[in-house]
């Protein structure tokens, strides 16, 4: 509209005429209150991006631990005395293998059984003589597992002493677990995000209780209100949406520096805990969708608080006509 | 233009400030309104205004009780008065210039459209050459003429002045009588809250005094 610059001006047809600065906006351009909004804001939308990204963080987590986990499942055999361990473990690998949503069944042998008892039992150890169970791990399809309950069953009719076991506890409990933080992380997440609300609408409001002569001004010399409004609205959009970009991509570069540095740390065996516990410092697309749309929440927000606002004065400005006690 | 029945206005609980008003302002007249300090003028330019609404009987702006007219149409009503504040009420961070032109830009008007018109009225008040100058610069007189300039610069219909040569010598006071009547020429019904008795002594125009809340009209 004409409030914008136009640098024509003043260079006009009357070579003596005075040379007008281009037309200032009709909201002063910067001031102590505007800056300390766009601080707030970006500060707020900082820590709610941040919120966000730890959330999807432990989400991810959470969601790759339960695929892991349930990947392999194993049949335990154990040993008795004038029992063919071998025969009973191949008999078991085939009735696993028959089961569509199986993609393979490997016989933990006597050499790999040893070695991983070796830590507790120590070197040397003659399988034959101690009655350790036996292994098949069966990898499974993810998105189609086998019937777990009917490989159960047949197990049971042709396998001796088979034992199924397809991790389901210690996956619930896993699953139950991270859910949990996921819910208390998305309970985090509404609060910082109530409070970015409230602190938006209340600075900007502050920010806009300093510009009280001005709307009244504007509405006196014959603006309609939803002029008025308007020219605030994009005033403090432009100032909430500086505000709300800086504290996301602030949080956006927080997150990379983090990632940077697990990485740098990736061979220690303190990284690989951290790793497994809270996964990779890297957001996903929907961290970068879910800042985005923080910060264009905050500038909208800012923005419809802002017309509100305005409307308002101007409302309470005509409102004394008819209560004389108030001055204009 | 302006109907006043039987008008009384009070401030919250204290006393009646104005009592019994009932006069008409018609179009195109010329009339000065004067009274001592406290007399009221301010308050009746506001009643005309519509920024109060008065405690007892009607005022009509326009054919219309202002008590009934909706919020949406203030603006448009309000566009056909120019209003000189007693205290200016100019924008600080805008330029003379931009201060003048503000009510053709709150109307949505092009800048190329009126950059001469507002140039030269400055001119005429003897501000042509303070047009860039932020108002907490100004002078007192200055600050007026810029007030005075802003109310002319759309030609309203009715202008209404409150005290507007309170701070400008016997010499530039007499100018901006003389603009007063040109624009009043041109067919604004003008309105001057005074009490320079040396103005008003200068033309033969209507009289309304105001004292002890009432209102007598010499015409
Ligand atoms: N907002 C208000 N609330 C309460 N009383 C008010 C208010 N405004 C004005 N008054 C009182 O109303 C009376 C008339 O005030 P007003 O400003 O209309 O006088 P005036 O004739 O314009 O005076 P002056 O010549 O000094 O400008 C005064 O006694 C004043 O104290
Ligand atoms: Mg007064």
């Amino acid at each position: 509209m004409n409030d914008m610059t136009d640098g024509e001006k003043g260079l006009g047809e009357n070579p003596r005429e005075i040379v007008l600065r281009p037309m200032a906006p009709i909201v002063p351009a910067t001031n102590i209150a505007g800056n300390s909004l766009m601080f707030v804001i970006s500060i707020m939308s900082f820590l709610a991006c941040l919120t966000l990204g730890a959330v999807i963080m432990v989400q991810d987590t959470a969601n790759s631990w339960q695929s892991q986990i349930s990947r392999e499942i194993t049949i335990q055999i154990k040993p008795e005395s004038g029992m063919d361990v071998d025969a009973e473990l191949a008999k078991a690998r085939d009735i696993a293998l028959s089961f569509s949503g199986t993609t393979g069944a490997t016989i933990v042998d006597t050499a790999a059984t040893a070695r991983l008892l070796e830590p507790w039992l120590g070197e040397g150890l003659d399988m034959e003589e101690l009655p350790v169970p036996r292994l098949v791990i069966i990898t499974i399809d993810e998105t189609s597992p086998p019937d777990f309950a009917g490989m159960r069953a047949a197990l049971d009719d042709s396998v001796k002493n088979a034992f199924l076991d397809d991790h389901r506890t210690w996956v619930d409990r896993l699953v139950a677990m991270a859910n949990t933080t996921v819910i208390i992380g998305l309970c985090v997440l509404a609060l910082v995000f109530i409070a970015t609300v409230l602190t938006v609408i209340f600075a900007t409001r502050g920010a806009l209780s300093g510009n009280h002569h001005i709307v009244e001004v504007l509405h006196f010399v014959g603006a309609e209100a939803s002029f008025v409004a308007s020219k605030f609205q994009k005033h403090f959009f432009m100032i909430a949406l500086k505000g709300a970009l800086a504290g996301g991509l602030g949080a956006t570069i927080a997150f990379a520096v983090a990632g940077l540095w697990a990485n740098a740390r990736i061979a220690t065996p303190e990284s690989d805990q951290a790793m497994a516990l809270f996964g990779g410092f890297s957001m996903s697309a929907g961290g970068y969708i879910g800042a985005l749309s923080i910060v264009v929440i905050t500038a909208v927000l800012t923005a419809l608080t802002t017309r509100i606002t305005v409307i308002r004065t101007i409302m309470e400005i005509d409102l004394i006509r008819s209560d004389p006690t108030r001055s204009i | 233009m302006i109907d006043f029945d039987n008008v009384g206005l009070r401030y919250g609980m204290g006393p009646e400030v104005l009592r019994d008003l009932t006069f008409e302002v018609p179009r195109r007249s010329f009339q000065f309104l004067t009274g001592p300090s406290g007399a009221g003028k301010t308050t009746l330019l506001r009643l005309m205004f519509m920024s109060l609404q008065p405690t007892r009987g009607f005022v009509r702006v326009f054919g219309q009780d202002i008590t009934t007219i909706p919020q949406q149409e203030l603006p448009k009503l309000r566009r056909r008065i120019g209003i000189v504040f007693q205290d200016f009420r100019l924008l600080d961070h805008l330029t003379t210039y931009e201060n003048v032109a503000l009510p053709l830009r709150v109307r949505g008007k092009e800048e190329t459209s009126y950059r001469t018109d507002v140039m030269e009225l400055l001119k005429w008040v003897g501000l042509g050459d303070r047009m860039n100058v932020l108002p907490p610069i100004l002078s007192g007189g200055e600050k007026q003429r810029a007030a005075i300039a802003r109310a002319l610069i759309d030609q309203p219909e009715i202008l209404l002045a409150d005290e507007p040569t309170g701070n400008v010598d016997a010499p530039l006071a007499r100018r901006l009588l003389r603009l007063f009547l040109e624009l009043n020429k041109l067919g604004t019904a003008v309105i001057i809250a005074t009490h320079d008795l040396s103005l008003m002594d200068q033309i033969d125009a209507r009289r309304m005094i105001l004292s002890g809340g009432r209102l007598e009209i010499y015409e």
